[in-house]
């Protein structure tokens, strides 16, 4: 059950010009939170931005007492209220409502999950990270980005013990290119490991992925973007289309049925 | 003096709400997914989306595009038709005690007629709103609700279909709404719910395409509001039955302009994606101003706005 917070900003780090971490008190929200769900966010008090825009949970935060105290979100700077969310000073309040959305499945050892992030599609990682450990599920995260100046919290990812496996498009750190070709690479070699993959980025990358795993024969969980107008399942703007198993699709609601689906039962345009 | 709590319940035909804040059509889905989240009996009732005999897929996305204090929709109706409505929503519809209006829908008079049918043997249902002015779908709705003599006859054949109160909901994309009230009052409609949105365009000047994939869809939110509010009073002048207002309300000053416009009860739809808590807080800016001007009945409010010279 979703509740709505006026959230304080405890802080607001800027990775770089685009990139922010933003850091909001919501105990409740981190109190219930699971990997790959989502918050609906609303800077501000008029009517622009009106509608509130979706935002993974990055990190949930907690004291030392390890009881959550709130959650971090991941911004990449494009429209209005991501622009609000990077001017954001330490005490302004930010409507959040969730947790919203369906979170990912998470595979038990020794199965190992990999991640595969591109660009701000690192956001739901981080939470997705830390279930992994308490399992002890072993974890790969492939990061893509444009440049090395694009990656970020790499010392994060491995200091919590997750294998990093990099690509940029200028070839800066790691692959040049596609973090689909490390990608593949790795999936050829991994024959006899159970492996699950859950991905999360730009929609041609979750395209690619998602049909690199169906021919190595994996399964691979998607979390998918779409322009939403509530997150509670209201006004059916977000849709996906899946495969409705006769040729066709049929369109479901990202917000209430995903964000997270099975890549292979999705449509991709 | 002892403090007595305002009487907030109002009269839709033979429907009793009791209150008059209504959940808009396409706003709540099938009132189910905000279950969990309020108590839909604090609500005087929600709207359905809108529902044809059959399913429907809608548009491809983007459906929706942000625009200055509003968003553009183009949904297209996608909906799961009127017998999987029957049978597999509203069993659940019904224990959570919700005070249900369906939007129903069609291509054709007949169609209209049928859905109403259909709906009129279910139990649960308290009334029908018949959506004959979404923007969004070539065939269905708008063509009857842009023509009197089409709205005259819509309503006339779902009045022969059904016991169940009707509300025909009419666009604001004409001259006169107050006339399209007009007919749908001699037809034998117990009410009348508007606006529906507004036909608009939103487009990016990059790719000199529409923002959303159907190109035109329907305004709604706060930038409509003055007016469906002036829509809303001439309608509300034109006939004797109530008239359902809405159109960006986002708070509860606006409701009390709805009310004090000539409307009867309101529909809250684009403020209730902002905010799916909203209700409980223009309950109570309602009966705090109804408090504070001694108004004993939300009923003697309704249309009391004062045009004369200072
Ligand atoms: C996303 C969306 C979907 C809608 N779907 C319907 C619908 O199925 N049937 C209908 O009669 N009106 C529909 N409407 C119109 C609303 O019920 C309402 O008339 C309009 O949005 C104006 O009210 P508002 O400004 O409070 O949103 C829809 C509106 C929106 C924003």
């Amino acid at each position: 059950m979703p509740v709505d917070i006026r959230a304080r900003v405890l802080s607001n780090a800027h990775l770089s010009p685009d990139y922010n971490v933003l850091s909001l008190a919501a105990p409740e929200i981190a109190a219930t939170c699971q990997p790959g769900q989502f918050v609906m966010v609303k800077p501000g008090r008029g009517t622009d931005p009106l509608l509130r825009r979706p935002f993974s949970v990055f990190e949930v935060l907690r004291d030392t007492a390890g009881v959550p105290t709130g959650i971090t979100i991941l911004s990449k700077r494009i429209g209005v209220t991501t622009n609000l969310l990077h001017q954001a000073a330490e005490g302004d309040l930010i409507d959040c409502l969730g947790p919203l959305g369906q979170p990912f499945a998470l595979v038990d050892p020794p199965a190992e999950a990999w991640m595969v992030a591109g660009g701000v599609g690192l956001a739901p990682f981080a939470t997705v990270l830390e279930a992994l450990n308490a399992k002890g599920t072993p974890a790969t995260l492939f990061y893509g980005a444009r440049s090395a100046a694009d990656l970020f919290y790499l010392d994060w990812f491995r200091d919590r013990g997750a294998r990093l496996a990099l690509a940029t498009e200028d070839g800066s750190v790691g692959d040049k290119g596609r973090i689909t070709i490390p990608l593949e690479r790795e999936l050829t070699a991994a024959t006899g490991k159970a492996v699950t993959l859950y991905a999360c980025g730009p929609e041609p990358m979750l395209e690619a992925v998602s049909n690199l795993a169906t021919r190595y024969g994996r399964r691979c969980e998607v979390s998918v973007e779409r322009i939403m107008g509530c997150g509670m399942g209201g006004c059916y703007s977000c849709v996906v289309p899946l495969k409705d198993g006769k040729g066709g699709h049929h369109f479901v609601r990202s917000c209430i049925n995903g964000p997270v689906f099975d890549g292979a039962e999705i449509v991709w345009e | 003096m002892g403090v007595t709590t305002p009487d907030l319940s109002v009269q839709i035909g033979s429907l009793r709400l009791a209150n008059p804040l209504i959940a808009a059509s396409g706003c709540f889905g099938y009132g189910l997914e905000y279950a969990s989240t309020i108590d839909l009996r604090t609500l005087g009732g929600f709207v359905t989306k809108g529902l044809f005999m059959t399913e429907r897929e809608g548009h491809p996305p983007e459906r929706i595009v942000e625009t200055p204090s509003g968003m553009i929709n183009a949904i297209g109706l996608q909906g799961i038709g009127v017998h999987r409505f029957i049978n597999e929503r509203l069993p659940e519809i019904r224990k959570t005690g919700a005070t249900t209006i369906v939007n129903i829908c069609g291509t054709s008079i007949d169609e209209y007629a049928e859905v109403a049918r259909a709906l009129s043997q279910a139990e649960g249902v308290a009334a029908l709103e018949l959506n004959i002015s979404c923007p969004n779908i070539k065939e269905g709705g708008i063509q009857f609700g842009c023509h009197l003599g089409g709205t005259f006859d819509v309503v006339s054949a779902v009045r022969k279909a059904t016991h169940l109160p009707i509300i025909p909901k009419l666009t604001p994309n004409v001259t006169d709404p107050a006339s399209f009230a007009k007919a749908s009052e001699d037809a034998g409609a117990d009410a009348v719910s508007l606006v529906n949105t507004f036909l608009a365009l939103a487009i990016d000047i990059e790719t000199r395409k529409p923002a959303i994939s159907n190109g035109m869809g329907g305004l709604s939110g706060p930038a409509i509001r003055p007016i469906a509010v002036r829509m809303t009073y001439e309608c509300a002048k034109a006939v004797k039955i109530p008239v359902i207002g809405m159109g960006g309300i986002a708070s509860a000053r606006d409701v009390l302009e709805f009310l004090i416009a000539g409307a009867a009860a309101v529909q809250v739809g684009t403020a209730n994606f902002v905010d799916p808590f909203i209700w409980s807080k223009l309950l109570a800016g309602l009966t705090d101003y109804l408090t504070r001007h001694q108004i004993a009945r939300v009923a003697d409010l309704v249309g009391t706005v004062d045009f004369s010279k200072h």
